[in-house]
């Protein structure tokens, strides 16, 4: 039976993260360099951690499957990071920030673990001001902020829409000069395809080589993965087409709890799928709801063209559904309804889309200020779709985008094998059933620059892990196991290409397992992934050879995995008999269709452990909200 | 809707690894104007894999363009045709029906090919690595309003800095110069506050490492502007000159 201890440490609240650095145990300047830290993946989480770690003084081995570490789909992210600054003096304040990640969270997340992200975001800032991170600034010289995300204060720093990437490459730069300086190891196109756990501690990894093929063994003290978020599972998805679930599932079969499985958020503005041939979905501003009116026709399989549809015939849904909020309403709320429509039969053009339109906003402001507003959106629009939103309603629909879920981390990132810590976007932490806008950057920085090279540290010096060889059997074992599955991969030539398999399983996913599940459709969900799998294992055609460059053979053990994560998510979506944030369970709502949520059944994290495929055991860590009282999120 | 599918000859350049001999090869296809032109190969993979055949290797990952990892030569053109995006911004409707399109890799000494539309640019990092950053520890810094930068400063500062790494500017440039990528850093750090204390240092670091690693002399000819997805100026470069330039007197007056 695997107990979860979160670790959390006593004391009030705004103490916790203090007393609990002033307690942990330090390595002596001398020792650092004796010990080896591996860093898997170099977005934002583990491009600042491996520049930090490196900084202090250990070795650092950093691993990214790209060609270059300033790839990582963190350089995606456009809008903002959220910190505490309270710079103009509009009320916020590190508990505001805390509180408002919490709620947003719908009282899914760790109290501690928030609270501290809010503690060290205003230093997140310091520090990428430093690095000669562009931010926006005043005429005056000082920082600029807007709001976002619904929020009440402004917050966020940007950087143009480039936030991400300009924070990436902050990162990126201050892990160049560790590698410059010889503290840091870049290990580029590099997958990691499993964890080596010795005496059930986390020893080193194995990875293949994506140019030659081959299989390279690496051993270190800890292991950090920040290998990002798994909304590939739903083929279509706002992540970059390499972003997949591989370490950290390798890992969960290796022995860590993979938390909250099911909480994955979709976005409302992404441009709809318009083709068979479609790889991926593009985000579009949230901002366009600002002055974007959204609706559908009244009249089921509609396929005139917008323009020749009169005002009375159009459905304007959410300003009908939620008078107060109208098109701005929160993220999920806005995701479920264009699915309602859609599912009715009057999407788009029976398009699966819904209509965002400026023809009140541009004859109210006129096209001017609609230009000056939003002109690069517009743009990227027409590019992509090759209409003209001046003149015709754009067309919208929600995509996966950001998955909350991931291993389950204690208070000091460290999973359920000692050893093995995980940051960023693939642990559990921080966002609880739904994340804010702005907060994914912050949480990535504040587990790389400001969390884990302490906690690294406390557990290097208090548990004093012994290095084991790759010449370990387990290595070789890991190995052995790990050239079995791409022979098995390779061996099968079936008659199906592996993007057929990952589109059918996606299929299932986002109709059975998407923005809102009941327990009819999670049961067929489970069985079909079953089925799905079987015919994976029999049917799939993996061209080409191990030791090559082969691209085929990448997607196939990723989509491998995926066949499993799904049915682990539909589990965890039937487990849990309550609606709450992104997780939308169609038999728990109110007479309104808001969500039900169920604090006395399920304020937990559930932590799943994996015993054999399709058994999993529940573990679950109670969540205790004593800083902010538990309350119902409403959006009337 | 009925929709009208665009039929074209590709001629994409195979080469099955780094010293092997490399040929276009001929393949047809019919696609929707929709498509992006990455899907486009998406598909044709999808075809070759189902006939068994090596499917093409090209690299990509956000398809938002930004990331960087696109890139192919289209037509004579890094990243297509079209001006300011990167290939993955590339759609289908740009083309005609019965156009042939020549596609191949982006071609220079510093950026051998791996395979196929495959090319190596780990050069840029380490350029970076030789000195495109700022030192500065992780947690004891100032307060960032602490550092004022004006406004158009910063913007200046932001133009230069999203630059995306793709490696166009090489591949457009006759001499496979890497002066576009490299001052755009440069710039960047050379115009805020916090870039000062190494300025000199960082241009001669980088300059000399890019020319180690065999990119050629700047061609003066534009062609890494006007390929650029992200319209980066070339003031960068005489920017860049004047950095150079500057540092060799101070680096003297220090020596001296």
């Amino acid at each position: 039976m695997v107990k979860l201890d979160s670790k959390v440490p006593a004391g009030p609240i705004e103490e916790k993260w203090t007393n609990h650095i002033f307690n942990m145990k330090l390595v002596s300047p001398a020792n650092k360099r004796k010990f080896d830290i591996i860093v898997v993946g170099t977005g934002l989480a583990g491009a600042s951690a491996a520049a930090t770690l490196g900084e202090l003084g250990y070795n650092v081995k950093a691993f990214t499957f790209h060609d270059s570490a300033r790839r990582a789909h963190s350089i995606a992210a456009q809008g903002g990071i959220n910190a505490a600054k309270n710079y103009q003096n509009d009320g916020d304040s590190v508990f505001r920030l805390f509180y408002d990640t919490i709620k947003g969270g719908d009282f899914r997340s760790r109290e501690a673990n928030v609270y501290r992200l809010a503690e060290v975001s205003g230093n997140i800032i310091d520090q990428c001001v430093a690095q000669g991170v562009p931010f926006a600034r005043e005429y005056g010289g000082a920082l600029a902020n807007r709001s976002f995300g619904g929020a009440l204060v402004s917050r966020t720093f940007y950087a143009k829409g480039q936030t991400g990437q300009q924070l990436l490459l902050g990162a990126y730069s201050a892990m160049n000069r560790q590698i410059n300086l010889g503290k840091v190891k870049l290990y580029s196109r590099r997958e990691m395809l499993d964890l080596v756990v010795v005496d059930g501690v986390a020893r080193g990894i194995v990875v293949r080589n994506l140019i030659t093929g081959e299989i390279e063994k690496y051993s270190a003290h800890a292991v950090v993965l920040a290998t990002g978020g798994y909304s590939n599972v739903f083929f279509l998805s706002t992540n970059a087409m390499n972003s997949n679930a591989t370490a950290i599932w390798r890992a969960h079969k290796k022995g860590a709890a993979f938390a909250n499985p099911c909480f994955t958020q979709i976005h409302p503005t992404c441009l709809p799928v318009h083709g068979e041939g479609q790889s991926k979905l593009t985000l579009m501003s949230e901002s366009l709801r600002n002055d974007g009116r959204i609706w559908v026709s009244k009249i089921k399989g509609d396929k005139r063209h917008p323009n020749d549809i009169p005002e009375e015939e159009r459905d304007y849904y959410l300003e009908r559904k939620y008078p107060s909020y109208g098109n701005l309403s929160p993220r999920d709320i806005s995701s479920r309804s264009a699915k309602e429509v859609v599912d009715e039969g009057r999407g788009a053009q029976g398009q699966e889309a819904v209509y965002l339109d400026f023809r009140d906003a541009i004859k109210r402001l006129g096209k001017k200020v609609i230009e000056e507003r939003y002109g690069n959106l517009f743009e990227i629009y027409q590019t992509i779709t090759g209409e003209n939103p001046y003149e015709v309603p754009m067309k919208i629909y929600p995509a996966p985008h950001y998955t909350m879920g991931g291993l389950w981390v204690d208070y000091n990132l460290m999973s359920t094998i000692p050893g093995l810590f995980v940051a960023g976007e693939a642990n559990f932490s921080d966002h609880g059933a739904n994340r804010l806008g702005a907060s994914a950057l912050m949480q990535g920085l504040a587990d790389g620059y400001f969390v884990l090279p302490y906690t690294i540290g406390n557990y290097l010096a208090s548990e004093k892990p012994e290095l084991v060889k790759t010449s370990h059997p387990e290595f070789d074992k890991t190995e052995e196991n790990i050239k079995n599955m791409i022979n098995q991969l390779l061996s099968i030539k079936g008659k199906r290409t592996v993007d057929s398999i990952h589109k059918e399983l996606g299929r299932i996913m986002w109709n059975k397992v998407g923005m809102s599940r009941n327990e009819k459709g999670l049961k067929e969900a489970i069985e079909e992934i079953k089925t799905l799998r079987e015919e994976f294992w029999k049917n799939v055609n993996v061209v080409g050879k191990n030791e090559d460059v082969n691209q085929c053979l990448e997607r196939a053990g990723r989509v491998a995995d995926y066949l499993e994560l799904g049915e682990l998510m539909a589990r965890d979506a039937l487990n849990r008999n309550e609606s709450c944030g992104a997780h939308f369970r169609e038999e728990y709502q109110t007479e309104e269709g808001e969500a039900l949520r169920n604090d006395e059944e399920y304020a937990y994290v559930a932590a799943w452990v994996f015993k054999e495929l399709g058994d999993w055991e529940l573990v679950k860590e109670p969540l205790e909200f004593e800083n902010i009282q538990l309350a119902t999120r409403s959006y009337k | 809707m009925e929709e009208k599918k665009l039929n074209l000859t590709l001629k994409i350049w195979r080469q099955p690894a780094p010293d092997a001999a490399g040929s276009f090869q001929e393949y047809k296809i019919s696609v929707s104007p929709d498509t992006s032109f990455l899907e486009m190969l998406d598909e044709l993979n999808n075809e070759l894999e189902s006939k068994n055949l090596d499917p093409i290797a090209f690299e990509s990952d956000c398809r938002e363009g930004i990331c960087g990892t696109c890139g192919l030569v289209i037509n004579g053109h890094p990243h297509g045709p079209l001006p300011k995006i990167a290939t993955c911004q590339l759609h289908m409707r740009n083309f005609k029906d019965g156009d042939t399109i020549w596609v191949e890799p982006f071609r220079a000494k510093a950026f051998p090919v791996i395979k196929d539309l495959m090319v190596d640019r780990s050069a840029f990092d380490r350029i970076m690595e030789a000195g495109g950053f700022i030192s500065v520890n992780t947690g004891s810094v100032p307060d960032g309003n602490t550092i004022p930068i004006p406004k158009d400063i910063a913007s200046e500062a932001m133009d230069s800095a999203s630059c995306i790494g793709c490696g166009a500017c090489v591949a457009a440039c006759k001499n496979a110069s890497a002066m576009l990528f490299v001052s755009a850093k440069v710039s960047q750090f050379a115009l805020l506050p916090q870039g000062q204390p190494e300025r000199y240092r960082r241009v001669q670091a980088m300059v000399k490492k890019m020319d180690e690693l065999g990119f050629g002399a700047c061609s003066n000819t534009y062609a890494c502007e006007a390929e650029c997805p992200k319209g980066i100026s070339i003031k960068n470069i005489a920017r860049m000159n004047r950095e150079f330039i500057a540092a060799k007197v101070k680096t003297e007056e220090v020596d001296a």
